[in-house]
């Protein structure tokens, strides 16, 4: 089962997702996250999604879910490099990826969790 | 009835009569055609077409069939580029019936062999028919696509503010197209603000505000922040009276105060020089 | 046609990799590619957690004026679905989200015919045309 890496960078958490993922490594992604937060006390993740060519309503609720836990430790999630046939999906299948923000790429990303935006 | 045998008759007694046949042919055609094209061209034509009817009826090989059809196709298309109707491209094909009529109208016994030629030509008649309405469907698709994309601009008014100026009714398949073009243009400008105006949307419904909720759904998803402008009075009023909500989605009358409030947001301001 | 078995999560994956390349290979958009995978997703997913696994079945089909298309089958042996019209309903979920799955799969698809019964099994047929 792939394991997808959690980078420390300061205080936030990157995760960048390359393949294809299982759901497996979806529910592992998950815990390693929660596991990370509560370990480092970042403030908060960026999960960059721009290789990622399917988002179904698994990993949407994943991600929806990191989001809340992420919270619950007092830090921000941000979405970011969503391509735009998977957006234009998204909206069709109805996910609305609350309590999630987004951002089109790890930069602006950046920018929203240090309070710029 | 032998139909057969009948073919072969009829395609021994066109060999037979060849000049004839297509001389008479010719001239049938060339009066129709009106001086749009020479008569050795259209000699040229009828002779290829003549000889192709001979191998079929003959039933000598069985890829006649096919390249008389692909000839017929490309005579359609020829005559349309040309400026003919489909009714005139079809009159010169069923004129072969009287080319041929003449030659067999006092000989009683080549009636069934007449007939099942008769039949023939009536179908390659219709089929020079239905190759010019596919052709025309063909380029009806593909002007309508067309105007979809021309009629769909993405422009960018500021950096990292794009505008998406909407002209006509925004149906699926136009909302489909806007969000593909938008979220391109966001992708390639790096833009974080989005202002759709629907100054050129004639009506505004449930079904179109949706299609706008979709939309603005979709750009939030790149991080990008969306307001809808061109606002008309009367819209307003509908949409009220619709009960239709658009939540959180900054709404303006004109472009331009929408482009303010993107200014702003974007910690820009305007000031004389 | 090819026949795909789902049994695991990797054979999930698997499904989604061949109908991405039936997909392309057929002329179908980005746009449309990616709603075709994902609806293959949902409904692959849903055989394996709720029909106990299955198989699925990629078809390249042509309509009567022309235009290709990409028609999927996927069938289970499992418990069936008891009330179809609530499990297509937006949002409904058996608290694993089956509901959403599969409305949400109808909405990214040209096509779509459902058919299940208590202890009879499910099939779902999708099909996404090329424009």
């Amino acid at each position: 089962m792939e394991r997808v890496p959690i980078l420390k960078i300061g205080q936030t958490l990157f995760v960048s997702i390359q393949i294809d993922l299982q759901d497996e490594s979806v529910i592992r992604l998950q815990e390693d996250l929660a596991d990370e937060l509560a370990a480092s006390g970042a403030h908060g993740v960026i999960i960059d999604i721009t290789a990622v060519e399917i988002v179904d309503s698994f990993i949407g609720r994943m991600l929806t879910t990191i989001g809340s836990i992420s919270r619950l430790f007092d830090a921000e999630t941000v979405l970011v490099g969503m391509r735009p046939a998977v957006a234009i999906t998204l909206t069709e299948l109805g996910l609305s990826l609350n309590g999630v923000r987004t951002a089109l790429n790890a930069e602006k990303g950046l920018e929203i969790l240090n309070g710029k935006s | 009835m032998d139909v057969v045998g009948t073919n072969e008759r009829m395609a021994a007694f066109l060999r037979d009569n060849h000049d004839k046949v297509v001389g008479r042919w010719t001239d049938l055609v060339v009066a129709g055609v009106r001086g749009r094209t020479s008569r050795e061209e259209v000699r040229r034509e009828l002779e290829d077409l003549f000889a192709l009817v001979v191998r079929v009826l003959s039933g000598a090989d069985e890829h006649a069939a096919g390249e008389l059809t692909a000839a017929l196709t490309e005579l359609s298309s020829g005559r349309a580029r040309d400026g003919f109707s489909p009714g005139e491209t079809a009159v010169g094909v069923f004129s072969l019936k009287e080319a041929v009529y003449e030659l067999v109208a006092d000989s009683a016994d080549l009636v069934p062999e007449f007939y099942t030629l008769s039949r023939m030509v009536d179908d390659l008649g219709l089929h020079t028919f239905e190759a010019y309405s596919a052709t025309r469907e063909q380029i009806i698709a593909d002007q309508a696509a067309s105007m979809l994309e021309l009629s769909t601009p993405v422009v960018q008014l500021w950096e990292g503010v794009i505008a998406v100026p909407l002209v006509g009714t925004l149906d699926s398949a136009r909302t489909q197209l806007v969000m593909e073009k938008l979220l391109d243009t966001l992708v390639a400008t790096g833009a974080d603000h989005a202002v759709i105006d629907i100054t050129g949307v004639p009506t505004v419904d449930t079904e179109v505000a949706q299609h706008l909720l979709k939309t603005v759904s979709a750009a939030r998803l790149l991080g990008a922040e969306c307001t809808i402008s061109g606002i008309r009075p009367q819209v307003a009023q509908t949409i009220v009276s619709l009960g239709i909500e658009f939540g959180d989605i900054a709404t303006k009358a004109s472009l331009a105060d929408a482009l303010a409030l993107a200014l702003r947001q974007a910690g820009l301001k305007v000031v004389p020089l | 046609m090819d026949e795909l078995p789902i049994q695991s999560g990797d054979d999930v994956v698997r499904v989604r990799q061949f109908v991405r390349n039936a997909a392309a290979d057929n002329g179908l958009s980005l746009v449309d590619q990616t709603k075709l995978v994902t609806a293959a997703s949902e409904l692959a997913r849903n055989t394996l957690v709720h029909g106990g696994g299955g198989a699925a079945r990629v078809e390249v089909v042509k309509s009567a004026n022309g235009r290709v298309g990409v028609k999927l089958y996927f069938t289970d042996e499992g418990p069936g679905i008891p009330d179809i019209g609530q499990a297509l309903t937006d949002g409904w979920s058996t608290g694993t989200g089956l509901g959403l799955g599969l409305s949400g799969a109808r909405r990214l698809v040209d096509e779509f015919e459902l058919t299940s019964a208590p202890g009879a099994g499910t099939s779902v047929t999708v099909v996404k045309w090329s424009r």
